[in-house]
């Protein structure tokens, strides 16, 4: 392994703080005047690939950051940038991307870029699906290991502490690979505001699905978006007693 | 069944061998599975296969087992070769950390958009319908009940062989050691958050949850965050103890039949969707709390 090319993926999400609200129409989420931001499982997956950087020096030839999404999205990978990617790269398009539609773009992207390494988010927090590495590691036919806590490179090879239900496991794999972030892996850094300068001269390409060869029309048809049901609220007791005594006599659950 | 009688339906269900039992969550598929009418073909995946496969043939509505003593990492392309054989049209699997991993692979090698978490199978709260040939979906357990045991033990069969080498290769795990009943399972949990400071036990017989804070604090293991991005726990009685209630752990735990909250801030937002608030000092209120229900 002479050198590490690493590709990360990120995402715009409506951004985490904000309480969502179905729109009028039920087909989806208002995010229209709504904050923005990075999805946070791909600031770390930035995050690892800066480390990663930072760890190997010169091993790390490049990080190349790639969005899949409407015109915002740019804003997206200038924070990628700022935090220390070198360049990136916007899918363009402002149809609904589906998972499936976004693994193929990724796919053909890494066929161009050809990286050691792609870095992705486990999920994001708008649609939560958690799919889009799995489908790019099958489409690819290269190893996966989802759920990252812990990312060790040892030239060709990579070791992945993984998180699943019970604990941890950890895996081997040859590079190429592809790595889906948990939480736990890192705490992102902040873009500093000469590195928010500096990242506004690093080159963007911006190409379109149908340059790299890729139908991004949606597989699934959404018929209707609605809001969870409303919890009934519920009284405030006022001692350990009361609260016994309601759980046993009114909740039956002790 | 209540769904639709349609010709020519198949489903596979993707079952985890863990030791000499399975995945409990395999229990809440195959009853998501049997929403559809058709047969349900299981396939008991993992190096203990074999003597899961025993169980998984005497559970109610598996009408036929596939035992594959792979390792996991090929199970993708296992499953893919399965559902050529038995022209399957639905691939169910729990919406559990191996699910999770497998099946979105799955997915893409037979070029379908896989659907997570399903919380129900063609009824009004079902919110998107598949178009695709095969559809492939995870289950979200707590959304449905566990399958029975039947009378009669389905057949079994081996799995067709797929020439596919493992890609990763497993190294070792660091399994919690608990002697408390599953997270995802349990009938009662006690969570608690950033201001409880550890992992105090409780006399409940319950299950033990935490909060994201909690586990970032190092109280306790990351598989026993509760919420959108760890477990999604509904049991009868869930104990929220110093959790404020953001909306990303509520995510995780708002289906629960009744919640109590205790927490020394009126205002925390768990208060909103708790049946029962009691406001005070947890290091005061738990103890009194246990001392009581041991006197009961």
């Amino acid at each position: 392994m002479s050198s590490l090319r690493i590709l990360v993926g990120v995402k715009r999400v409506v951004d985490s703080a904000v309480k969502v609200r179905v729109n009028k129409a039920l087909t989806g989420v208002e995010t229209t005047n709504v904050k923005h931001s990075m999805n946070p499982f791909d600031e770390i997956a930035v995050e690892e690939a800066v480390r990663l950087r930072e760890k190997h020096g010169k091993l790390v030839s490049e990080i190349i950051a790639v969005s899949c999404g409407p015109t915002k999205a740019t804003e997206t990978l200038r924070t990628a940038l700022a935090m220390g990617a070198d360049r990136a790269i916007h899918v363009k398009t402002d149809s609904a991307l589906e998972p499936l539609s976004v693994a193929k773009l990724l796919s053909k992207v890494a066929a161009e870029e050809k990286p050691d390494l792609v870095i992705l988010g486990k999920q994001a927090i708008d649609d939560d699906a958690n799919q889009t590495g799995q489908m790019l590691a099958g489409l690819l036919g290269w190893p996966q290991a989802t759920f990252a806590s812990k990312v060790t490179v040892d030239g060709g090879a990579l070791e992945v502490v993984r998180e699943v239900d019970g604990g941890l496991e950890t895996v081997k794999a040859e590079l190429p690979a592809v790595v889906t972030t948990d939480l736990r892996l890192n705490e992102p850094r902040y873009a500093s505001l000469p590195n928010i300068m500096k990242a506004k001269k690093k080159p963007l390409k911006t190409v379109s699905p149908a340059d790299l060869g890729v139908e991004v029309a949606p597989r699934l048809q959404t018929i209707k978006v609605t809001e969870p049901p409303k919890r009934q609220g519920g009284k405030i007791v006022e001692s350990v007693d009361e609260l016994l005594s309601k759980l046993r006599t009114e909740a039956n659950v002790l | 069944m209540y769904a639709s009688q349609r010709a020519g339906l198949a489903s596979l269900v993707f079952v985890e061998a863990k030791g000499s039992g399975i995945d409990e969550g395999a229990l809440n598929a195959i009853t998501a599975a049997r929403k559809l009418s058709g047969p349900v073909t299981a396939v008991v995946a993992g190096s203990t296969a074999d003597a899961a496969a025993k169980a998984v043939g005497k559970i109610e509505g598996v009408d036929k087992v596939i035992v594959a003593k792979d390792a996991p990492e090929s199970t993708a392309t296992l499953l893919q070769a399965i559902q050529k054989q038995e022209s399957s049209t639905h691939v169910f699997a729990a919406h559990t950390a191996a699910g999770k991993s497998i099946m979105p692979r799955l997915a893409a090698l037979l070029d379908t958009q896989q659907i997570s978490d399903i919380t129900a199978v063609e009824s009004e709260d079902t919110f998107v319908r598949p178009v695709d040939a095969v559809k492939v979906i995870t289950v979200r357990t707590t959304a449905f009940p566990a399958a029975a045991a039947a009378e009669s033990a389905a057949a079994e069969e081996a799995a067709p062989q797929v020439d596919a080498k493992p890609l990763t290769q497993w190294v070792r795990e660091d399994v919690v050691k608990s002697d408390r009943p599953d997270l995802a399972s349990a009938k009662r949990v006690v969570a608690g958050g950033r201001a409880v400071k550890s992992a105090e036990g409780f006399q409940l017989g319950a299950a033990v949850g935490a909060s994201r804070a909690a586990v970032d604090a190092g109280y306790c293991d990351n598989s026993l965050q509760v919420g959108q991005t760890g477990r999604i726990v509904a049991p009868e009685l869930y104990i929220a103890i110093g959790i404020s209630g953001a909306i990303q752990h509520l995510a995780g735990m708002k289906d629960s039949k009744t919640i109590v909250a205790i927490n020394k801030d009126a205002d925390a937002p768990i208060f909103q969707i708790a049946d029962y608030g009691l406001v005070g000092d947890l290091f005061t209120i738990v103890p009194e709390l246990m001392e009581k229900i041991e006197a009961k």
